[in-house]
């Protein structure tokens, strides 16, 4: 089996996230869910703990000592994320309760703005439900066209037609990496091609942002949705990334304190970015978290986390197509270079919640259920599947270890 | 601690292996109902022949779904075979009753009002009581249930 150079100690890693040193009934965790939430490193815990102790106060308002420093260690976690985005301002960042809400701060904002009846936005196939439902929402709303763009056998994207589906289009908002298949997208190459059509393209990072390095502009997207949560950061902190421009001429989103720069009885102003998108107290002690959780990263750098992963996903595929052969279809492309470490798996003909029920007996954590894509489970023909995916703190045991269990729960079934 | 063998007893995993009443129902005359979860993506498709007074004649289910959702579905679909609305309604309830009990406990809603538990004869669906020890599979068990009251309630409207 060909080995790629590992540059983390998933192992070592493991050390550093307190919930990974727990027992579940009665055995080491193994958890491979971290595409739908990570772990939190200490260090994020503790600049959590650290802003409630010694920092609490309202950012934005207060003169006094606290209320500084609670601003100061927010906007310092925005020009964090900006550098890990390689974004041009800290007014291009606006924090989101998630990358679901930074979606819907797109589609509401921008796309109430900008569409009207007929026009075209074009998604794909793979594409979570927090990039589909809200242009749903936009088809009963104003009667624009959604156009979905094919996937191949690989469940890569099929991009033959991408110029004729982009043909008078307004948006192209897809995915960077899909969180069922593992796919990466080629964005640049999306991206290109609707500014080419004269569309505006956003792009969900959820699966992508936490796991390789991100520059926006290389990029070319003119908006990048992202959740803090499955990077290391805390639940309830997501963000848009949006070129000046585009924020500059978009209506706000909601309403109400710290968004406003005049409120009087006929009317308002907006504030400046990023704050006009940022209405009401924001989830301070998250952004300070998500703030830690990129210096966290940085620390280990996202090429090295990228090159984890590549080498565990092929220990993973390798591991579990020796010890199961036919019994395993993993779903997704078979190139390292085009997926990700998300494993969709087929096993034994059995449905996901029976293999994740046993599996949980074993300590080992996976997703089971249609991953909030249901749209591609349809495309594949199946009701659900068991997924298992990687992260910084995976290892070659933790993978041993799945594969155990599913040797435990074949037999379970078939007894 | 809840063990597999509370969840996966013998009969359930026999009526997942060998479902009964599998199948479809031409319809019309029988009515075609479906049910999802849509949190795990099963989703049944219940095939309901009635009697002259609305009770379930004959029974066929198909679609998808794990070992708990299936196996439910085949031990409802012997039970109500041939009942009438009123014994069907009463097993409901009774199977209802078994499948909610352990949540209220769970939540620790020690005042929460017992659910009225018909005292019907459960018989294979016994072996489903396990599931209440495992919460998120409740919906599994539950399903085929929920999707049979919607398709009475459809064809008496």
């Amino acid at each position: 089996m060909a080995v790629s150079v590992d540059p983390i100690d998933g192992t070592a890693m493991k050390a550093q996230f307190p919930l990974l040193s727990r027992e579940v009934h009665g055995k080491p965790i193994v958890y491979l869910d971290s595409a739908a939430t990570s772990q939190k490193p200490l260090a994020v815990l503790d600049a959590m703990d650290d802003y409630y102790r010694t920092i609490n106060s309202n950012v934005h308002r207060g003169v006094y000592m606290i209320a500084e420093e609670a601003t100061n260690r927010m906007e310092i976690a925005r020009a964090l994320v900006r550098d890990f985005l390689g974004a041009r301002s800290s007014s291009e960042i606006i924090f989101t309760k998630n990358a679901t809400e930074a979606l819907n701060l797109v589609a509401q904002g921008w796309g109430r703005a900008n569409l009207v009846a007929g026009d075209v936005v074009v998604l794909s196939h793979m594409e979570h439900h927090a990039n589909i439902v809200p242009w749903h929402m936009l088809v009963a709303e104003i009667g624009i066209e959604l156009r979905w763009i094919p996937l191949d056998n690989e469940g890569r994207l099929d991009l033959t037609e991408l110029d004729t589906l982009l043909n008078g289009a307004k948006v192209l908002s897809v995915t960077a990496m899909s969180n069922v298949l593992g796919t990466m997208n080629p964005v640049r190459a999306l991206t290109d091609a609707a500014r080419k059509a004269g569309a505006i393209s956003i792009i969900d990072g959820c699966q992508s942002v936490p796991h390789s390095v991100t520059n926006v502009q290389e990029l070319g997207a003119d908006f990048v949705a992202f959740s803090g949560h499955k990077m290391c950061g805390p639940t309830g902190i997501g963000v848009l990334y949006g070129r000046e421009e585009l924020l500059e001429a978009m209506p706000p989103f909601l309403g109400g304190g710290e968004m406003i720069r005049d409120v009087r009885l006929d009317g308002f102003t907006t504030n400046d970015l990023p704050w006009k998108f940022e209405a009401g107290t924001p989830p301070i002690a998250e952004i300070i978290g998500l703030g830690a959780a990129v210096e966290w990263l940085n620390g280990v750098g996202m090429d090295n986390v990228r090159a984890h992963e590549i080498a565990l996903t092929e220990y993973t595929i390798s591991t579990l197509h020796e010890r199961f052969g036919d019994r395993i279809r993993i779903h997704g492309p078979s190139s390292l270079a085009e997926r990700g470490g998300v494993f969709s798996f087929d096993f034994d003909g059995l449905h996901p919640h029976d293999i994740s029920q046993v599996l949980d007996q074993h300590a080992v954590c996976v997703r089971a259920g249609h991953h909030c894509a249901k749209p591609l489970m349809k495309l594949l023909g199946i009701g659900a599947t068991a997924r298992a995916s990687v992260y910084v703190y995976n290892d070659t045991a933790d993978i041993d270890a799945l594969a155990d269990a599913l040797d435990a729960t074949g037999a379970f079934f078939t007894l | 601690m809840p063990g597999l063998e509370d969840l996966y007893r013998e009969i359930i995993l026999d009526h997942y292996r060998n479902p009964r009443n599998r199948g479809e129902l031409e319809t019309p005359p029988a009515l075609r109902v479906e049910g999802f979860n849509p949190l795990c993506g099963d989703e049944i498709v219940l095939y309901l022949d009635f009697d002259a007074n609305g009770g379930v004649a004959d029974i066929r289910i198909s679609g998808q779904g794990c070992s708990i959702s299936q196996s439910s579905a085949s031990m409802m679909s012997a039970a109500v075979k041939g009942k009438s609305v009123a014994e069907i309604d009463e097993l409901t309830r009774a199977f209802k009753a078994m499948m909610s009990i352990h949540e209220n406990t769970l939540e620790g809603a020690e005042t929460a009002e017992p659910i009225d538990a018909p005292d019907v004869k459960l018989g294979d669906l016994e072996a489903l009581r396990g599931v209440v020890k495992f919460p998120v599979r409740i919906k599994c068990a539950t399903l085929a249930w929920n999707t049979l009251a919607q398709g009475i309630e459809e064809a008496s409207a």
